[in-house]
């Protein structure tokens, strides 16, 4: 059993517990949490309230963009206060800082930065129920026990459920520490459940931004600059005036708003408009970018991000210097949910409802480009049609605000697939320069990696492996700036640097005629044993899925017409190897199956985990066949999906096993760090089966 | 605008719009059925699937001129219970991740199955042409082959 000490202040700190209810004790009815829920609202903290008649709701304080993060926090919940997950009614919290501390959804980091705080939550609520079911029986703490939604005293065989026990509960002290359950006796976490909103997603039920309706609610469409470094000089709006269902027209910054009873409407009304656009800024093209690129590649910087040895007199000594050149293209995110947001502005207030990732930093935007304070913006979050990093930045929010603010109605404002695809922020293109030293004995002397990624500080990772287990090892990160907008994209730069460095080591692998596998786990050994600088991983931790993966595959045992390729990567305090199997048919590659280790400690949803890292591995599959941005002249080349492509049915893995190493560390990161390694996977299996080594995405195979 | 009398979820509905409006968007803003989704207006990602007399078909490019006397089905009136062997299956293997494309998914698949009671990977590679952003093609595989299992009606 862990003994966790709350003292008030660490609780009040590490929990983010409710504000002034908590200092005043508990919050008993009639707060606003507490309305239509019952009459006896036992509230201990944010995260939860049970009321007289049972109900168990737990306020989910991250947005749910599809991580899972909506079922996996009610069973760490479930867990320590010893009740049915299924028990627990999860609602999203509204914004509020002050009780949730930061509420994003980004860098893999809800589980991990929740876990403790909800099972401190659950835990001091069974507490607490124990405590008052005590008290009413007149009978000593340590013989009554929570089971099940209720409190039994052992020896009479009393037994009072939570809700007979809320309005007591209410009333009993805090507790000065809790005793959070020992891991070995989970019966919830660690265990499969399925997606809490299945139910509503397999029937159509209302869930998304996109389904939003109110009472006197337009429906928005935006005409946007049509490329980087455009601005709007003027508009003529007579056409879409007379456009039926067309209702106003309002100008809000560079962009313009047609506003109308139905979105159709909206659209011939969007469609309509004649917008003149001027210069502004440069024009920039995917072509200029590649010549910038190779300019750099030539280029060190004054300051390396790891210069370990020297590289040169390395690459003079070597037997087999060996230089290859790698690229990446822009990305676009494209959530299926396109960009959207309802907002109503009136009276000084703001009230605003949609996807986002960042609602706190949504709210202040909002609250700046109106000119009111942060207390007059309300936001909420309905379940997002995927995220990526697209939700990452407020503008959604903010242009729904003001168009709601101008034309002084409540709006829901949507943008088609071309605005989202044409007006996003972008995985930024880069590339990545390679020279490696193989020694007279074999070994790899040196590792010296040039690279440049579009408004990039950190185009590769400098302690990530194989820095630390080579002796001379140098990394120059240059900056290629852009008026281009980029930001992150699912596991940023590591999305990009795993394909290079990856797909390079196989290639240094068979220069030395060593299995793949093999070499990666002698440079850990050297790692781990006589590390060149500080590492940036635990070489254990990655031998660890290494070996395991190898293991499940038959790693070189593959039968006859199954092509294997390995990579692994570090990302987001997680470990993730694996093994994709080709085959081909009539000369064309298909990945057929995908092998997958993982540690990223423990695992709460069973379930939500595996599909976490399959759907990672076929994000990742899909980009590296097809998905690519390019510019000319400042606008995206690509337009729609019929353009900017994914992977079918027909292209991804008939089979994905995944298995997570058994530990007791607490969560770390899930949604991303299974995406980085499948792009060299793949590009190194279809080496092996074609003999064609793959140095640019997307793969055009 | 003209008045329409459509058949949707076997239940006569009128609506009074513009002819060139997409079934897509008399659906979600005039009839109020939102579960059908908007994901390119291009037809090329399938978030708009709905049923045309039993087949599969993508909303957003057809005219709710040409819908005529064809039954329409939504995910809506896919059953009244929630409880068509496709549904049960995407639930049971628990396909969804953000849930917003599995509409459409899950109406190309009942499509698929109502056609072809055993579908094969091949079956399946070729009817499936809807985009999962989430990559959730694994399980929706196994949703398939499972739906096929347990028996679709014909």
């Amino acid at each position: 059993m862990s003994t966790q000490a709350v003292s008030r202040r660490h609780f009040l700190k590490v929990t983010s517990i409710a504000g002034s209810s908590m200092l005043l004790g508990f919050h008993l009815s009639g707060g606003a949490r507490a309305a239509g829920i019952g009459d006896a609202v036992f509230a201990p903290n944010a995260y939860l309230s049970i009321d007289s008649a049972g109900l168990i709701t737990l306020m989910s304080p991250n947005p749910e963009i599809g991580q899972g993060i909506k079922t996996a926090l009610p069973m760490i919940l479930a867990e320590e206060l010893s009740v049915g997950w299924d028990k627990i009614v999860v609602d999203m919290a509204p914004l509020d800082p002050s009780k949730y501390g930061s509420q994003s959804a980004g860098g893999s980091g809800a589980i991990r930065g929740r876990f403790t705080d909800i099972r401190k939550a659950g835990a001091t609520a069974r507490v607490m129920l124990i405590n008052a079911a005590a008290q009413n029986w007149n009978v000593p703490v340590t013989e009554c026990i929570a089971e099940d939604g209720a409190v039994l005293h052992k020896t009479s065989g009393k037994k009072a459920s939570y809700g007979e026990l809320s309005a007591k509960a209410a009333s009993m002290p805090v507790p000065a520490e809790v005793t959070l359950k020992d891991p070995k006796d989970f019966k919830i976490i660690g265990t499969r459940v399925r997606n809490i909103d299945n139910k509503k997603i397999i029937t159509g039920k209302p869930l998304y931004g996109i389904d939003t309706r109110r009472e006197g609610m337009l429906y928005a469409m935006v005409v946007r600059p049509p490329a980087f470094g455009k601005v709007l000089k003027s508009f003529d709006d007579t056409e879409t005036r007379k456009v039926t269902g067309v209702k106003n027209v309002v100008r809000v910054k560079n962009v313009v708003a047609v506003l109308a009873d139905c979105t159709w409407a909206a659209k011939k009304g969007k469609e309509a408009l004649k917008a003149v656009w001027e210069d502004a800024g440069k024009l920039e093209s995917t072509t200029e970018h590649e010549v910038n690129y190779k300019d750099l590649m030539k280029k060190r910087t004054e300051k390396p991000v790891r210069n370990d040895g020297n590289v040169d007199e390395a690459m003079a000594a070597a037997a087999n210097v060996l230089e290859a050149v790698y690229e990446v293209p822009a990305l676009s995110h494209s959530p299926m949910e396109p960009t959207n947001f309802f907002a109503h502005v009136s009276g000084g207030k703001a009230e605003l409802f949609g996807p986002t990732q960042v609602p706190g930093n949504m709210r202040g935007e909002v609250a700046r480009e109106l000119g009111i304070p942060q207390e007059n913006v309300t936001l909420a979050m309905p379940r997002q049609g995927g995220g990526f990093g697209r939700k990452l930045r407020p503008d959604n929010g903010v242009e729904a605000a003001l168009i709601s603010a101008a034309a002084k109605a409540p709006v829901q404002m949507l943008w088609t697939r071309e605005d989202d695809i044409q007006g996003d922020f972008y995985r930024p293109s880069g590339m990545f320069s390679y020279r490696a030293a193989i020694g007279p004995d074999n070994q790899l002397a040196a590792w010296h990696i040039t690279s440049a990624a579009l408004n990039s500080g950190r185009s590769s990772v400098a302690n990530g492996f194989p820095a630390a287990a080579i002796p001379n090892f140098r990394a120059d990160n240059h900056n290629l700036q852009s008026n281009i907008a980029t930001g992150p994209w699912r596991a940023p730069t590591s999305n990009a640097v795993a394909f290079a460095d990856e797909s390079f080591m196989d290639e240094i692998a068979r220069a030395m005629k060593k299995d793949p596998v093999q070499l990666r786990l002698e440079l850990l050994d050297k790692a781990k044993s006589s590390p060149v600088g500080q590492p940036g991983y635990d070489a254990d931790k990655l031998k660890g899925v290494i070996s395991l993966v190898a293991e499940m595959s038959s790693w070189g045992k593959s039968p006859k017409g199954v092509f294997q390729g390995f990579a692994a990567h570090f990302s987001f305090s997680t470990y993730v190897a694996q093994v994709a199997e080709v085959k081909l048919f009539n000369g064309k590659p298909r990945v057929t199956k995908v092998y997958c280790a993982v540690n990223c400690g423990r695992v709460v949803n069973l379930s939500g985990a595996e599909g976490q890292i399959e759907g990672a591995i076929i994000d990742g599959l899909s980009h590296a066949l097809h998905s690519e941005i390019t510019f000319d002249k400042g606008a995206t080349e690509q337009t729609n999906f019929h353009n900017y492509k994914f992977a079918r049915m027909n292209e991804t893995p008939f089979e994905i096993v995944v298995k997570f190493m058994q530990t007791d560390n607490p969560p770390t990161g899930l949604g991303e760090p299974g995406l980085p390694p499948i792009a060299p996977a793949v590009a190194n299996a279809i080496f092996a089966a074609t003999g064609n080594r793959i140095r640019k995405m997307p793969f055009n195979v | 605008m003209a008045k329409f009398n459509l058949s949707v979820n076997n239940k006569a509905m009128s609506v009074d719009v513009d002819a060139d409006t997409p079934l897509l968007w008399v659906l979600r803003d005039h009839l109020n059925l939102v579960g059908t989704k908007f994901g390119c207006g291009l037809a090329q990602c399938g978030a708009c699937t709905v049923h045309l007399n039993g087949t599969a078909t993508r909303s957003c490019l057809l005219p709710v001129s040409q819908v005529g006397a064809n039954k329409v089905t939504t995910i809506e009136g896919l059953s009244e219970k929630g409880d068509h062997p496709v549904q049960l299956a995407w639930d049971e293997v628990d396909v969804a991740q953000c849930g917003y494309c599995q509409s459409g998914q899950i109406m190309q698949a009942a499509a698929l199955l109502k056609r072809n009671p055993s579908p094969t990977d091949a079956d399946i590679d070729a009817a499936m042409t809807n985009i999962c952003r989430c990559g959730t093609h694994f399980r929706m595989r196994k949703a398939i082959h499972l739906a096929a299992k347990k028996g679709v009606k014909r």
